[in-house]
C-alpha cells in the first residue's frame, strides 16, 4: 500500500496581532498563534485516516490545509506525488484540486440558501468546465436522496438531509480523498448512524480515501483505520485504531479516553482530568501537555519530545515505552 | 413516602400559530426525588428542553403550560403569578444553560452576580453575601476564588464559566437544579470535570436535578433515571441501567443500537430510518410508528400510548422484551 497523502513538517502560525496602531498606543508586541506545529503522517490509499483532539488542536487547520484552503508556513503537503503549494504544471494543479473535496460540519452554514440544490451539486464540475447533464439527480440518488430533490432549495431539507446533499457535492468531481472535518457532530444519533453507514459504504462503492476528523471518540473508533491525536497543535500519537484503543502510549491519549462518558459507565467516578487546554499564543515551553501530564519530570518542562516509534505507534512523550 | 422535590403531571405545553396548534410538550409526567438526577434524553425537537423551561416557568410567549400541573415540593408553581415565580426561580429552582457566555452578563463581574442573586433570596448582609459568594466559587472548584470573583466573564476559559454558572445556580441554596445541555458547548476533558462536580453537589447537597442532555455517555455516568422523549412525548421512563441495556421501546433500542459503541468495531451501525416528525405533521397514533419496524394497526390509531396506560414505564402497545432485544440485536 502507498502514501496517497503524505504531510511532513507541517506548520501554521497565524498573525493574531491587534492593529499596528492598537500596538503602537498600547505598546504590545505583535502575537502569534502557532495552530499546528510539525505534525508528519501519512494516509494510505482508501484507507480512513482519523484525527482527533479537543478545540483548539489545530486538526481542523490540517484538514483545510490538506484541501487547500489554507497554505502552510513550513512543511508540505503531497496528495499523490503533487505537493499544490509549489507545483507549477497547472494540468497536474488541477487534477489533484479535483480528486480532493470536503465535508464541513455545519450543514446549514455550507450550502448556499439561493441556490437549488441541482446547482449546488453541479458546482464542483461546472466549474471545471465538465459535463453536469444528470449529474445531479443521479448523486443525489447514491446518497439516498431522490431524483426530484434536485428542483428544490436547501431551507426544505432536515439537517441529515442537508448532510447527504454536502456528501454529493463532494462527490461530484470524482474525488479520491475527501476531508471530512465533523461532518457528524451537528446531527442527532440516529441521523448520525444513517450518515456514518452511508459514508462508509460510498468508500467501498468507490474506493474513496477519508479524512476524518472529529472529537467524538466512539464515532473515529467506529470509522477509522488509523488515528493521529493532537493536542494543542502536536501530534502527539499515531497508531493503527486497535492498537491505539487496547494500548494507548501518551498520557494525553489515555486521559482523553479516561475522560470520554461510557455508554456501560453506570454511576462510574472518574478522577476527572486537570486543569485546561492552555493558551496557544503562549504554549507552555517543553512538552505542551506537561502542565497537566500526572507523569511530568523535570525534562518534560525542558525539551520538547521528539516523534518515536514504538512498535506500530508514533509517539511523542519522552517516557511512553 | 416523602413527597419528591419536582413533580410534573400530565404537562401540556401549547403552541398556537396560524397553521394550529402544535404541541411541543403532550402529557408528560415524572417524579425527581432529592438527590436524585433525572437525565432527560432526545433528539433536537423532542421537547426536552421545553419541558425544563416549563417546569421553571421559562416558556417564551406564545408557548404556555395549557394543562397539566408542576409540583414543587408538593406546591403548585405552574399557575402562580409571574412575580412569585421569579422570587422561587434562583431561590428554589436553579438554571443551568447550554451556553456559558450568554447565560452570564457580560458587564459585571462574577462577584458582583452572585451577590446579587444571594441578596435578593436570602436575607444576609452585603459582606455576608460576598462571603458567601467566594465560598460557592471555592465549591465549584474555581481556584484562587478570593482574586477571580472581581473578574469579569470573559476572563474565564469555557470550563470555568460554566462552573460559575453552577455557583449561580447553586448560591441560593436550591431544591431543584434543572441543568440544559450543561456539557455540550465543552471539550471531553472539561465535560467529565463538570460531570464530576454536578453528581458531588448532588449527592452532597440533596438537590434534585433535571439533567437534559442528548449525549447518552453523559447519562448513563451522571443519571440514576432517564425518561427519554419523542416528539414531545415521554416514550420510556425508568432506572438509567434497565433503560440502557434492556430497553423496552423501540425508539430507545433504535437509538442505543445507532450509537457507536467502542465493542461494535467496524460492523454498520443499525439505523433508524427516517427523522422525527415535524410537531404540525404528528402522524396518527404512536409518533414513531412510521419509523418502527414492530408497528401494527393498533400503533397507527388514536388515542396514541402512554407510559401510565402501559407498563409504567414505556409507552408502547408492543415494548421489546428481554429475549426479543437479544434477537433483535443479533
Amino acid at each position: 500500500m502507498s502514501a496517497l497523502i503524505s504531510v511532513r513538517g507541517l506548520s501554521r502560525i497565524f498573525d493574531v496581532s491587534k492593529p499596528w496602531l492598537n500596538r503602537v498606543i498600547e505598546r504590545r508586541e505583535k502575537a502569534f498563534l502557532t495552530a499546528i506545529s510539525d505534525v508528519s503522517f501519512e494516509v494510505e490509499d482508501k484507507s480512513v485516516y482519523a484525527l482527533v483532539g479537543e478545540s483548539g488542536s489545530g486538526k481542523s487547520t490540517v484538514g483545510k490545509i490538506i484541501v487547500g484552503l489554507l497554505g502552510p508556513s513550513k512543511g508540505t503537503v503531497e496528495i499523490d506525488g503533487v505537493n499544490l503549494a509549489t507545483e507549477a504544471r497547472r494540468s497536474e494543479v488541477e487534477r489533484v484540486r479535483a480528486e480532493v473535496q470536503m465535508i464541513f460540519q455545519d450543514p446549514f452554514a455550507s450550502l448556499n440558501p439561493r441556490w437549488r440544490v441541482r446547482d449546488i451539486v453541479n458546482e464542483p464540475m461546472a466549474a471545471r468546465g465538465g459535463d453536469t447533464e444528470g449529474l445531479a439527480e443521479r448523486l443525489l440518488e447514491q446518497v439516498g436522496l431522490s431524483a426530484d430533490d434536485a428542483d428544490k432549495f436547501p431551507h426544505e431539507f432536515s439537517g441529515g438531509q442537508r448532510q447527504r446533499i454536502c456528501i454529493a457535492r463532494a462527490l461530484a468531481s470524482q474525488p479520491r480523498v475527501i476531508v471530512c472535518d465533523e461532518p457528524t457532530s451537528a446531527l442527532d444519533v440516529s441521523v448520525q448512524a444513517q450518515v456514518l453507514n452511508l459514508m462508509s459504504d460510498l468508500r467501498e462503492e468507490l474506493g474513496l480515501t477519508y479524512v476524518f476528523i472529529s472529537h467524538d471518540l466512539t464515532v473515529v473508533q467506529h470509522m477509522a483505520d488509523r488515528i493521529g491525536v493532537l493536542y494543542l497543535g502536536r501530534l502527539v500519537e499515531e497508531a493503527p485504531r486497535d492498537t491505539l484503543f487496547a494500548a494507548p502510549k501518551h498520557p494525553y491519549t489515555r486521559m482523553l479516553f479516561e475522560a470520554a462518558p461510557k455508554m456501560d459507565g453506570f454511576g462510574r467516578e472518574v478522577d476527572p482530568p486537570k486543569g485546561e487546554i492552555p493558551d496557544p499564543i503562549n504554549p507552555p515551553p517543553g512538552c505542551a501537555y506537561h502542565p497537566r501530564c500526572p507523569l511530568a519530570e523535570a525534562r518534560c518542562k525542558e525539551e520538547p519530545p521528539e516523534m518515536r516509534r514504538l512498535g506500530e505507534t508514533r509517539v511523542a512523550c519522552h517516557l511512553a515505552e | 413516602m416523602t413527597t419528591p422535590v419536582l413533580s410534573v403531571r400530565d404537562l401540556v405545553v401549547e403552541i398556537p400559530t396560524r397553521r394550529g396548534i402544535l404541541r411541543p410538550v403532550d402529557r408528560v409526567s415524572f417524579d425527581i426525588a432529592g438527590g436524585e438526577i433525572l437525565g432527560v434524553v432526545g433528539e433536537s425537537g423532542a421537547g426536552k428542553s421545553m419541558t425544563g423551561n416549563a417546569v421553571i416557568g421559562l416558556l417564551d410567549p406564545p408557548a404556555r403550560i395549557s394543562s397539566g400541573e408542576v409540583l414543587l415540593s408538593g406546591d403548585p408553581i405552574h399557575n402562580i403569578g409571574r412575580e412569585r415565580l421569579r422570587r422561587l426561580r434562583g431561590k428554589r429552582m436553579g438554571m443551568i444553560f447550554q451556553d456559558p457566555l450568554t447565560s452570564l452578563n457580560p458587564l459585571l463581574t462574577v462577584g458582583d452576580q452572585l451577590t446579587e442573586t444571594i441578596l435578593e433570596h436570602l436575607d444576609v448582609s452585603q459582606t455576608e453575601a460576598r462571603k458567601r459568594a467566594v465560598a460557592a466559587l471555592e465549591e465549584v472548584g474555581i481556584p484562587a476564588a478570593a482574586a477571580r470573583i472581581n473578574s469579569y466573564p470573559h476572563e474565564f476559559s469555557g470550563g470555568m464559566r460554566q462552573r460559575v454558572v453552577i455557583a449561580l445556580a447553586l448560591c441560593a441554596e436550591p431544591d431543584l437544579v434543572i441543568a440544559d445541555e450543561p456539557t455540550t458547548a465543552l471539550d471531553v476533558s472539561v465535560q467529565a470535570q463538570i460531570v464530576a462536580l454536578l453528581k458531588r453537589l448532588c449527592r452532597e447537597r440533596g438537590v434534585a436535578v433535571m439533567l437534559i442532555t442528548h449525549d447518552m455517555g453523559v447519562i448513563a455516568e451522571a443519571a440514576d433515571r432517564v425518561a427519554v422523549m419523542y416528539a414531545g412525548r415521554l416514550a420510556e421512563i425508568g432506572p438509567v441501567r434497565q433503560v440502557i441495556t434492556d430497553a423496552h421501546h423501540p425508539y430507545t433500542s433504535g437509538l442505543m443500537a445507532s450509537t457507536p459503541l467502542a465493542s461494535s468495531g467496524r460492523e454498520r451501525l443499525r439505523q433508524i430510518p427516517g427523522s422525527m416528525p415535524r410537531l404540525e405533521s404528528l402522524p396518527s397514533g404512536c409518533a414513531f410508528h412510521p419509523r418502527c419496524e414492530r408497528a401494527a394497526p393498533k400503533c397507527r390509531q388514536d388515542p396514541y400510548p402512554r407510559v401510565e396506560e402501559c407498563d409504567g414505564r414505556v409507552a408502547c402497545w408492543y415494548p421489546l422484551a428481554g429475549a426479543e432485544v437479544a434477537e433483535a440485536s443479533e
